[in-house]
């Protein structure tokens, strides 16, 4: 909301720069800015009349003016402005005079006339980003006087952004009272003495919904002027305001509701046939609202209807058929309250916004409509002329001001300080709160009804505490109570994992957890995404299902920017549809490509592999790694041959691989990268150490060369080795593979090294060579292993 | 035979000086003090001797026979010197070329951030705890005193799924209440102490606003606790995050799940420019209505809240300016915060 400084101050005039008021308001929980009206004020220009226009001996375009401006000498002013004309008045620059874009105005001759100076549009003098002709001013106003006095140009606009409780500051009236509480000083209070009621038009008003509407008034007022203007300096500070003159009617019903914040709205009287209702929508009814849509109502919203059907949208926005016309001559006054939540339905289904329903949503004063409608009818017969007829009034405003309890031990208790009973009492009071103190320290307050926002008793400490000055309750050290939990030591901390990675080379990104289906149904077709609703581009209109999701995108983005080869993980998220129910796992995942190491003097360069990768996702599962296998298996988006299922025990763990060739072609890749994705629940637990007693006896190696099937996997040759050399075998290990021609076909030799050992004796070599006989014949047996000679 | 003694000496100091390595070196022992050596015969002659001439030419070949040692040693020490010089200037290596295999990683910017602001966190004894990303109305809204219609809602443009029934969190406060809720449940009671880190989302894509973002909740309940204790905790946090005595303001604000509320700006100083107040987090007094949605009785319990943005901090303390570039993972960017 923006506001005329110079209004507000006519309200309450705090002895402070607006600089200064505008902190104060700061500090009292409103968020503001202030912009001058004007940067630059005009130089020189004075309220011109012309007296005489005539047309310009050689130019059809231009008219030579007589101008008065206040001086016995009236001065000849050539002007090409079409609206310029006889008894107008207008903005007029004189010689010397300096208009806000730092123009100077010279004495001229315009196609052989002379000008003695310029008549000014809105443009020029810096009031609007572009205007047509003349800026009209009104008719009373007096030549010569200075345009910066006689439009009040010395002002600032504050641009208010509230918080929503505090929709009670949404008017000068609502700031005056702000800034009259936070300076304790007075303001002055609005009364706006009854109009005159001459007429006895009576509209018959109902409200079905005393719930969504608690009160309505309303008034006839007829015989307006249809020629009547809106006066400069109510268009003046509408348009500080940011809003637009429209029509005098409905130029004062703004005025209103930024003067005291009360929303009106006044539909032509001539187009209301019968009773007005506030009522619910009956379904299907239509209405033509004001900004040209044309709505119909499905849900029951609360409109303002007569016999014919809906007439306007209550609180939001008015219908064109029975609004304020040109020629209108007669009107009908509407001022109500209406809840919050019913405007607020309403504005929300149809995606209508409004100031009245801004202002509604946040809460209007209920004692506020009769007086708002005596203060319309005052400026309505002032600007408009016409004849009153009564008030109408449906419902009524709330009889009892709300109370709530506060005790001083609670105010004192949450704060963590004290403040004194007197004080507490004298800062409510200046906040209109009027305090009745009850036994046991305690008051009962007595909330003003356009405080909405006040109805429970932290809400009455915080008013206390705010205006006290939250800066003057001190940070005090104090002994926090806390329940600490049993940290379990099995349990990793993400970050200590993510530092194996980092140490490993790897670079940690953060994507969005949002991505592209298209991509993303390739790399996981199995997984049933979560779409939005609501997604900001299609490009991320689902729910990961897996982090290769973000990654891919993510090496590519630097790929571009010549990063050939990368290492890149992330640790997040993963959200998919499992028989309906929703299903996040945290995981961690990454991706490489290009060289196995960076480009270096003295290690050969070649393309990362598998092993690569595998080793980083070993030293990532920790201590116990070793209850974990890689098990060959096929993903949709890896390559078959190159693809593992890692399971812990049962439990799957993830997967490891390289990217489907078929992949690397439909999605246009430049190569295949390795991707792995864990699932951090299952390998976040490594386990406790359980010492072991270490054995004082050396141990003995043997080898064995192993001719083997090629689908002979190195898991099945270990475990085939340990489960046959009993408790004697310590350790078994590949230390080399060979492929060559002289080896039968699809078979590979494979060095095994077997570390024999006992915790209680020294082995004999009669017992190791037993133990190395009965491997390699259950090698043999099990497995087709043959040695190699 | 003194003339004899003294050529001895002097040819056997030219040989030990001409000996180039501990070959020929050796072999000069073996030449001079051999079993058949040049000055082990001198020696032997002694037993012909009267006993008069014995003392005083076994003293002098004696003389010559420790000349001639000392002279060894000192060129053997010369040559054992000279060979590891040798030695040395044929093993050395260029140490300004780079070491093998791989240069460290490094965390992301906001992980970094994360990890410090946790860490700051715990020592004053909040635990971390984490919460689903999908919520329900319920605790992402409704539990924290946001009803339906409420303007607050408008204040975050939510991300729905399931045709409603579901929001991507638009804050990280659902945890407060999901802890609470677990607490009250598992029959176990306040205190409650913990920080919660996590990403959030608002359908709002800008210069200055990401659809993603991350946030640190921050929650206590207790017995008797106040806003006294509320702005220690984060003048302390903010002092120790930046390093230096941070001049905190709380400003009156309002959060629905709060009351008093407050906003938290500190005095702040871009490059180049002046000192202005930045807002950098939101906090208050847990509202009863919060407490009366777990099941904790607000009358017996107080707590504080507060909320930051990860984003924000981590802008400030590494000079990043622009919010897009945590999301672009761009390595040339990244690579700064390893």
């Amino acid at each position: 909301m923006k506001l005329s400084e110079n209004w507000l101050r006519e309200w309450v005039n705090p002895q402070a720069t607006i600089n200064e008021i505008s902190d104060r308001l700061v500090m009292g929980g409103l968020e503001l800015e202030i912009e001058p009206v004007l940067e630059t004020l005009p130089q020189g220009v004075v309220v011109g009349r012309i007296v005489k226009a005539e047309r310009h001996p050689q130019a059809d375009r231009l008219q030579v003016c007589e101008v008065d401006v206040g001086q016995p000498q009236k001065l000849q002013i050539v002007c090409g402005a079409a609206n310029a004309r006889a008894g107008m008045n207008a903005p007029c620059a004189v010689v010397g005079a300096k208009l806000p874009d730092g123009m100077e105005i010279k004495q001229a001759a315009l196609r052989g006339v002379d000008s003695f100076g310029m008549l000014c549009s809105a443009k020029e003098l810096g009031l609007a980003e572009k205007s047509e002709g003349l800026l009209e001013l009104d008719h009373d106003a007096k030549p010569g006087t200075p345009i910066e006095q006689y439009l009040g140009l010395k002002d600032n606009v504050l641009n208010l952004e509230i918080t929503p409780n505090r929709g009670d500051c949404l008017s000068v009236l609502g700031l005056a009272r702000e800034l009259s509480a936070l300076y304790a000083i007075p303001m002055k209070r609005p009364s706006f003495p009854q109009a005159v009621v001459v007429g006895h038009s009576q509209v018959k008003v109902e409200i079905e919904d005393l719930q969504a509407c608690p009160h309505y008034t309303g008034r006839v007022i007829t015989k307006l002027n249809p020629k009547a203007i809106t006066p400069d300096w109510m268009r003046e500070r509408l348009r500080r305001a940011g809003l637009r003159s429209i029509h005098p009617v409905v130029d004062i019903t703004n005025y209103v509701m930024l003067e005291l914040g009360q929303p009106m709205h006044a539909f032509d009287s001539g187009k209301i046939s019968g009773q007005v209702r506030v009522r619910r929508a009956r379904a299907g009814e239509k209405l033509e609202l004001l900004n040209g849509e044309t709505l119909e109502f499905n849900h029951g919203e609360l409109i303002i209807a007569d016999d014919h059907g809906p007439l306007a949208l209550a609180g939001v926005m008015g219908g064109q058929e029975s609004g304020v016309q040109v020629r209108t001559t007669g009107i009908f006054l509407e001022s109500a309250c209406f809840a919050p939540t019913a405007v607020a339905a309403t504005a929300r289904r149809h995606k209508l916004a409004s100031d009245s329903c801004y202002r509604f949503e946040r809460g209007v004063d209920p004692g506020l409509q009769r007086s708002a409608l005596e203060r319309a009818t005052q400026l309505i017969l002032q600007i408009c002329g016409g004849e009153v007829h009564p008030v109408i009034t449906a419902g009524r405003p709330p009889a009892e001001p709300v109370t709530v309890r506060l005790r001083q031990t609670r105010l004192n208790q949450l704060l963590g300080h004290e403040i004194a009973e007197k004080d507490v009492e004298q800062l409510l009071s200046r906040l209109g709160i009027t305090t009745r103190h009850e036994l046991g320290g305690a008051w009962i307050a007595r909330v003003p009804s356009y405080r909405y926002d006040l109805r429970i008793e932290p809400d009455l400490i915080e008013e206390v505490a705010r205006l006290y000055g939250y800066d003057r309750i001190p940070a005090k050290p104090y002994a926090a109570r806390l329940a600490p939990g049993r940290p379990s030591e099995a349990a990793r901390s993400l970050s200590r994992v993510q530092d194996v990675l980092v140490s490993r080379g790897w670079q940690q990104i953060v994507s969005l957890s949002f991505v592209e289906p298209g991509l993303q149904g390739q790399l996981n077709p199995d997984a049933r995404g979560i779409p939005l609703d609501n997604p900001i581009a299609d490009t991320l209109s689902v729910m990961r299902t897996t982090l290769w999701a973000g990654l891919i995108p993510a090496w590519l983005y630097n790929r571009q920017r010549q990063q050939n080869r990368l290492r890149l993980f992330e640790q997040g998220v993963a959200f998919a549809d499992v028989d309906g129910q929703i299903v996040e796992t945290s995981r961690l995942a990454g991706l490489a490509v290009g060289a196995a190491l960076p480009e270096q003097w003295s290690s050969a360069a070649r393309p990362t592999d598998f092993y690569d990768l595998k080793a980083d996702v070993v030293a990532l599962l920790g201590s116990t790694a070793g209850e974990y296998r890689f098990e060959k298996a096929e993903h949709p988006a890896l390559h078959p041959g190159q693809s593992a299922r890692i399971l812990r025990g049962e439990r799957p763990a993830g997967w490891i691989g390289a990217l489907h060739p078929k992949l690397v072609r439909t999605l246009d890749l430049p190569e295949a990268p390795l991707l792995f994705e864990l699932d951090w629940e299952v390998i976040r637990d490594t386990r406790v150490p359980v010492s072991q007693p270490l054995s004082e006896f050396p141990s003995s190696r043997r080898d064995l060369a192993l001719v083997v099937p090629e689908t002979v996997s190195a898991d099945a040759l270990i475990a085939c080795a340990k489960a046959s050399g009993e408790n004697l075998l310590q350790k078994v290990f590949i230390f080399d593979i060979y492929r060559g021609d002289n080896l039968p076909t699809a078979c590979k030799s494979v060095a095994l090294g077997l570390i024999f050992n006992d915790y209680s004796r020294t082995l004999t070599l009669e017992e190791i060579d037993a133990s190395v006989a009965r491997i390699t014949s259950q090698l043999t047996r099990e497995l087709g292993a043959v040695i190699r000679q | 035979m003194s003339e004899q003694l003294d050529q001895l000496l002097n040819e056997a100091k030219s040989a030990i000086d001409a000996a180039s390595d501990a070959r020929a070196l050796e072999q000069l022992r073996v030449d001079y003090l051999g079993k058949k050596g040049r000055v082990t015969e001198l020696l032997k002659q002694l037993g012909g001797m009267a006993p008069e001439e014995r003392k005083s030419f076994g003293e002098r070949v004696n003389r010559v026979k420790e000349a001639v040692v000392s002279a060894m040693d000192a060129r053997g020490a010369t040559l054992e010197q000279a060979e590891l010089a040798r030695q040395l200037a044929a093993d050395s290596i260029d140490v300004t070329l780079p070491g093998r295999g791989v240069a460290p990683g490094g965390l992301h910017p906001i992980a970094r951030t994360i990890q410090r602001i946790e860490q700051l966190f715990n020592e004053l004894g909040f635990e971390t705890v984490e919460g689903p990303e999908i919520e329900d109305d319920f605790h992402n809204f409704g539990a924290l005193n946001i009803p339906e219609l409420h303007p607050a809602r408008s204040m975050q443009d939510t991300f729905y799924l399931r045709g409603g029934q579901r929001v991507l969190r638009t804050h990280t406060s659902p945890v407060q209440i999901r802890t609470m809720k677990a607490v009250v449940e598992s029959g176990r009671r306040p205190p409650i102490r913990i920080i919660c880190p996590g990403r959030v989302y608002r359908s709002d894509s800008d210069r200055t606003h990401s659809p993603m973002f991350h946030q640190v909740e921050g929650l206590y309940v207790a017995e008797n606790v106040t806003f006294s204790d509320l702005k220690y905790d984060l003048e302390t946090f903010l002092s120790r995050f930046f390093e230096r005595d941070v001049k905190a303001l709380f400003r009156p604000s309002y959060f629905p799940f709060v009351e008093p509320g407050a906003d938290v700006h500190i005095r702040w100083a871009d490059p180049g420019k002046g000192e202005r107040w930045l807002e950098v987090l939101g906090c208050g007094m847990v509202h009863p209505k919060v407490f009366e949605a777990v099941g904790l009785d607000p009358e017996r319990y107080t707590g504080f809240a507060f909320g930051m943005g990860v984003e924000r901090f981590a802008m400030l303390r590494y000079g990043v300016d622009d919010l897009r570039q945590f999301f672009n993972n761009d390595l040339r960017f990244l690579e700064q915060f390893a």
